[in-house]
């Protein structure tokens, strides 16, 4: 059953005198329960298209397409519907939790204040709610750990606060931007883990938002590689990693270093990533790619439905690409 | 607790420095404390003796120091060369009318300031590029130009307020006092508006304002107790630095109004050479600022829990 229904969404902010396209021609679907990863380079609009489906765009952006989420258009809600959205049905996690938290209020006030208001519970029921949340993800002496502030955690520690305080909401889906991006390597597996594990005992569908495609393939059923805005490829996360349909994702795979071969130095896509607004009327990759050909400059490459996979590339149907070679 | 020591102690310190300085500062006056005392006058024998011995001028200057600075400990600040009546004294009255006008300023000036920066903050467009221009105007305009205004439009047109005087009982004293306290919040609380504008709308593009919005919480909600509740922290600190600053600049609204109060008192002693005076009123602006600062410090760490550490 599908949870989310995104379809042809597109994000564009003002500029002077001018829009500027952040996300374009987005498609995305998420069932119940299941884990969907979005992957691209930092700019790629990945994080601009999960704060979109929360309603969480910059002031003045107009958004255009549809999401839907259940049955219910959340372009088309009203602000409390919106917020009822947000309250109960899908939570975020975000990328930084020292900055995404208030810093002057206890951690216990952080927990507890969408149970009070959300869910009705007194001050003591929540306390001991937020205690057994955080018992969950990991953290067993919770009653002390509601007493102290933000500051006096480590980064991981309050990564996992923000679990626990996305758990505490129930939702149905959990948008996941960068969750482990700010932790030390150490900890990123441990919280990617928790997440992940929490997530599938309580059958909550995630959108995962990563530059890390191993990350990616490893947590979710489905990827969608992005860039510029655009979703070039999706695929379910085996088959992606083993035959990419797209340049970019081929390019992605084999820019990662393997920890077995030693190289002088590390392969990569020539060239930078560049914004959906800055692209040409053709494929926005296609300046850095090794496949172009001249007709890949006329216009934007139409996405198709190639052998399970969906890209958008005119020559995906010819092209043999290397994949993750683990 | 052990912070409210520290800073205790920290501010005894401070003290014994400025009373050291303020003490001090006599003796560094060209020609030396005799020649400051006679002024122009060449003073007879016996004159200049009497001096001598009633300022201890013969004793080494730590003593003297110690001795007033035992004297100031309780409350005996010497004897006013002018007005020949005890500095205590001629304090005590003078320091109400100026406590009174400062306290009086600086409600005016949190509530408006405060309320006009929010607003600003919170509403950008028309309420805020109202409030910008208001402020920018208050801020431009000089205390004493102010004070005038106020005077001709709303004291001699309107007749609304008294000119000048001290007034009779509590409220008539605020009655009397509600022009001068105007005069000298309205640069203030100009100031303290932008600084409230600036914080708020700091505060709502932080990203745990982006959380608290992504959990569904109402907007009042996230405004009150994150917004505002993090606002508050600058808004303090500056509050405290204006109304100490008050302090000394209550002189020219003072003056303006014709009010007896510690800065009119400061002006004059300082031009009659009132040193006695003098020496009294620093320490008493200085212990005021002092602990004016010590409130602000409480304020801060009780908003900010990162500050306790």
């Amino acid at each position: 059953m599908t949870l989310l229904d995104v379809r042809n969404l597109g994000v564009a902010v003002p500029a002077a005198r001018d829009w500027r396209t952040l996300v374009d021609g987005v498609d995305l679907a998420i069932g119940s329960g299941e884990a969907v990863g979005l992957v691209g380079e930092s700019g790629s609009g990945k994080s601009m298209t999960a704060r979109t489906l929360l309603g969480l765009t910059p002031p003045g952006a107009r958004v255009t397409g549809d999401i839907v989420f259940d049955g219910d258009s959340v372009t088309g809600m009203s602000r409390r519907e919106l917020r009822a959205l947000r309250a109960r049905r899908v939570a975020m996690v975000f990328q930084d939790p020292r900055a995404h938290i208030n810093p002057v209020r206890s951690v216990g006030d952080f927990l507890t204040e969408a149970l009070i208001a959300h869910l009705g519970h007194t001050p003591t029921e929540a306390q001991a709610r937020a205690t057994r949340l955080l018992a969950d993800v990991g953290i067993p002496d919770g009653a002390r750990r509601l007493r102290q502030y933000p500051h006096e955690l480590s980064g991981g520690l309050l990564q996992r606060v923000m679990i626990a305080a996305v758990l505490a909401a129930e939702p149905e889906l959990v948008l996941a931007d960068e969750p482990t991006t700010a932790l030390d390597v150490t900890t990123q597996s441990e919280v990617m883990a928790i997440l992940d594990e929490l997530r599938r005992e309580r059958g909550m569908a995630m959108l995962l938002i990563t530059h890390d495609l191993a990350l990616a393939a490893a947590t979710c059923d489905r990827l969608s590689v992005m860039y510029a805005g655009r979703i070039v490829e999706t695929q379910e996360s085996t088959a992606l990693t083993a035959t990419p349909r797209h340049p970019y994702t081929s390019g992605l795979m084999l820019s990662r270093p393997s920890i077995d071969t030693v190289v002088d130095r590390l392969p990569v896509i020539p060239g930078r990533p560049v914004a959906a607004y800055e692209s040409g009327d053709g494929c926005a990759f296609e300046p850095r790619c090794a496949h172009a050909e001249a007709h890949c400059r006329d216009r934007r490459p139409a996405v198709q439905d190639l052998a399970g996979a969906r890209v958008a590339c005119v020559r995906a149907g010819e092209l043999t690409l290397q994949g993750d070679t683990a | 607790m052990t912070f409210l020591l520290r800073r205790l102690a920290g501010l005894a310190v401070v003290l014994v420095v400025a009373s050291f300085l303020v003490y001090g500062l006599l003796y560094l006056v060209p020609g030396g404390p005799m020649a400051f005392l006679l002024g122009n006058r060449s003073g007879t024998p016996e004159q200049i003796a009497a001096i001598r011995e009633q300022y201890r001028l013969d004793d080494p200057f730590l003593v003297r120091y110690l001795a007033w600075l035992g004297d100031a400990l309780q409350g005996d600040f010497g004897t006013s060369l002018v007005y020949r009546q005890d500095v205590s004294a001629l304090l005590g009255a003078r320091s109400t009318t100026t406590a009174l006008l400062v306290a009086y300023a600086t409600v005016v000036i949190v509530a408006v300031g405060v309320a006009a920066g929010t607003l600003a903050g919170l509403r950008p467009g028309r309420a805020d590029a109202v409030i910008s221009a208001l402020a920018s105007a208050a801020l431009a305009v000089p205390t004493f130009v102010i004070g005038v205004l106020l005077v001709i439009v709303l004291a001699l047109g309107l007749g609304w307020f008294p000119v000048f005087g001290p007034g009779e009982g509590f409220l008539g004293r605020l009655h009397h006092l509600t022009l001068p306290a105007i005069t000298l919040s309205l640069g203030s609380a100009a100031f303290l508006a932008r600084i409230t504008r600036a914080s708020v709308r700091e505060e709502l593009g932080r990203e745990h304002v982006e959380t608290a919005r992504s959990r569904g919480l109402a907007e009042r909600h996230v405004v009150r107790r994150h917004v505002l509740r993090n606002a508050s922290i600058p808004v303090v600190t500056v509050t405290g630095l204006t109304v100490a600053s008050l302090l000394a600049g209550s002189v020219v609204v003072e003056n303006v109004f014709a009010l007896d109060g510690l800065g009119s008192l400061f002006v004059r002693a300082i031009l009659q050479r009132d040193f006695a005076v003098v020496q009294a009123v620093v320490l008493v602006l200085v212990t005021a600022f002092v602990l004016v600062n010590l409130v602000v410090d409480l304020c801060c760490k009780a908003l900010d829990p990162r500050l306790s550490r």
